[in-house]
């Protein structure tokens, strides 16, 4: 019991201190840019109603998961064909590597031409072209690292095409997947806010840069929070799924590591 | 990702020239070339016999003509100068930053303990919600990029570094307390040794986020770079143009993947996990 205790001390201590100086450090602020705590605190409830949720932040969030959806299916699907053919790599190579240093902003005003970007198409490919290459990725590396014995071993038990690709290929590549999926879903989460500054849009990004604009700064760091908190809440999300679906390997690797 | 990183000193250098060249890697290289060549056609095609609307996607051909022109022009070098300052300026400040908050919590357990929950939760803090906040502090100042690309590669070296301290192999350091080696000592020939794979790997991350940050700064705040220029090119309907500043920004990307790679192997030529790349 202490043990835990002490544990819960050490996660709150910190951030209480912490909020606490922002509490009492901005009670007094006259500063226009640094409204005191309590009054960005007072001013979330009426500026984050449900109506606003609903307008705003589902479909933002609702557009991050399709786009992440999309990347995430394509590039499995790619990187597990490009990572199983030596000579699809090699010819693929380059152009994936010139894809990948591309940062994933500039693809807007690309994108903006295609599809215009008042609709919902133009986020959405945003999001999921830049989420696409670190899947892609780490998926052919993930496929190519294989432990080169399971794959005899699969053969020698003459396990089909489909079902060698179904349990063993994939599963010995999910590690490598998921860190790519990581790094994907913070890249969609920036796609996400950066898809909604341009032109005339709604959403929550939007919506925080017109509080900026109109100078509503309390309201402005209401959002600032939310975008945090959403932020905070996604990574927490991932790490269960990932919990869950890699439990085998992680087990394996604390058994390795004699923990 | 990182392989796991041993704590060994650096072993003897290997033999000048000993790389085995293997047929194999000239085959691959010439596909790679093949490929880059069907794509580059391909866009070609598509857009000469308008499948694809040439106001929207111009030939390749017509792209870097744009991408040529410019090359000419003082304000493309002056742009491409001001995004590479401001990405290695900020880059250089996360780095140094990162590393050495890194080692004094990654060093004192109490620290670590008391700091994890806090950097849990800053750490996925998308750096874009920042963008309102810089703009009112700074405009479109290059300070506004700065803040941009601190916030986000700075989270990236932390975590790594806080890794590598923790990896060192608990042998080798009781074996440093046997020998009676000063903390001075146990940190130049345990605790680096160990933690360097994991600061190159901060520094790999660390480069490609900054960059995109940098880009994202002078895009949607019209910070002076080639993220503006980009962003004026597409709103006046220069389309090839935007092209080739996209090419060239890519471009850029790639030079900053290969320079990371690049001081990685230098800087590890030692470590296991490049030695055997190369045996």
């Amino acid at each position: 019991m202490t043990r835990f205790l002490k544990a819960a001390g050490y996660a709150v201590g910190l951030p209480a201190i912490l909020l606490t100086a922002w509490w009492f450090g901005s009670a007094n602020s006259t500063d226009p840019f640094w409204p005191p705590l309590s009054t960005i605190i007072e001013t979330f409830p009426t500026t984050w109603t449900w109506d606003r949720i609903v307008a705003d932040v589902f479909p933002s969030l609702a557009r991050l998961g399709i786009g992440f959806g999309i990347a995430v299916v394509v590039g499995i699907v790619l990187g597990t064909a490009i990572g199983l053919s030596p000579t699809l790599r090699a010819l693929s190579e380059p152009v994936l590597e010139f894809f990948r240093a591309v940062p994933p902003p500039v693809l807007v005003p690309i994108i903006a031409l295609f599809a215009g970007y008042t609709g919902w198409l133009g986020k959405i490919i945003t999001i999921a072209l830049g989420c696409l290459w670190p899947i892609l990725l780490n998926t052919v590396e993930g496929v190519r690292g294989l432990e080169p014995v399971l794959g005899d071993t699969a053969r020698s038990y003459h396990l089909s095409r489909w079902r060698r690709l179904v349990f063993v290929v994939l599963p010995g590549a999910s590690p490598r997947i998921f860190t790519g999926a990581r790094q994907a879903l913070s890249i969609g989460v920036i796609l996400m806010v950066i898809s909604e500054l341009f032109g005339a849009n709604r959403g929550l990004g939007a919506a925080i840069v017109q509080f900026q604009r109109s100078f509503a700064i309390p309201q402005m760091w209401t959002g600032v929070i939310l975008l945090g908190l959403i932020g905070v809440l996604l990574a927490a999300v991932f790490k269960v799924v990932e919990n869950r679906m890699l439990a085998w390997y992680l087990g394996q690797r604390q058994i390795e590591r004699g923990e | 990702m990182s392989s796991s990183p041993s704590t060994l000193a650096p072993p003897a250098r290997p033999r000048a020239g000993a790389r085995p060249r293997r047929p194999r890697r000239s085959r691959d290289l010439w596909l790679g070339v093949v490929g880059v060549v069907i794509v580059l056609a391909g866009a070609e095609t598509l857009s000469r016999t308008g499948i694809v609307n040439p106001d929207f996607l111009p030939p390749v051909t017509a792209m870097y003509a744009a991408l040529f022109e410019m090359l000419r022009e003082g304000w493309f070098w002056e742009a491409l100068w001001l995004t590479v300052r401001g990405w290695a300026i900020g880059l250089a400040a996360a780095m140094t930053l990162g590393i050495v908050v890194g080692f004094v919590i990654g060093s004192v357990p109490f620290l670590r303990k008391f700091t994890s929950s806090t950097i849990e939760f800053l750490r996925p803090i998308p750096s874009v919600a920042l963008i309102p906040l810089v703009i009112l502090l700074f405009g479109a100042q290059p300070q506004s990029a700065f803040v941009l690309v601190v916030y986000a590669a700075f989270w990236q070296v932390l975590v790594q570094v806080l890794y590598g301290v923790a990896d060192v192999d608990p042998v080798a350091r009781d074996t440093a307390r046997s020998y009676q080696f000063g903390p001075l000592r146990v940190a130049r020939s345990v605790i680096y040794p160990t933690a360097l794979p994991y600061i190159m790997t901060a520094f790999r991350l660390g480069a490609a986020v900054a960059l995109i940050l940098e880009i994202t700064a002078e895009l949607v705040i019209g910070v002076d770079g080639l993220g503006r220029e980009l962003g004026i090119a597409q709103s006046s309907n220069a389309v090839p143009e935007t092209y080739a500043l996209v090419i060239a920004i890519g471009l850029i990307g790639v030079a900053v993947n290969l320079l990371a790679r690049f001081v990685e192997r230098k800087a590890l030529w030692w470590h296991p996990s490049v030695r055997s790349e190369n045996s």
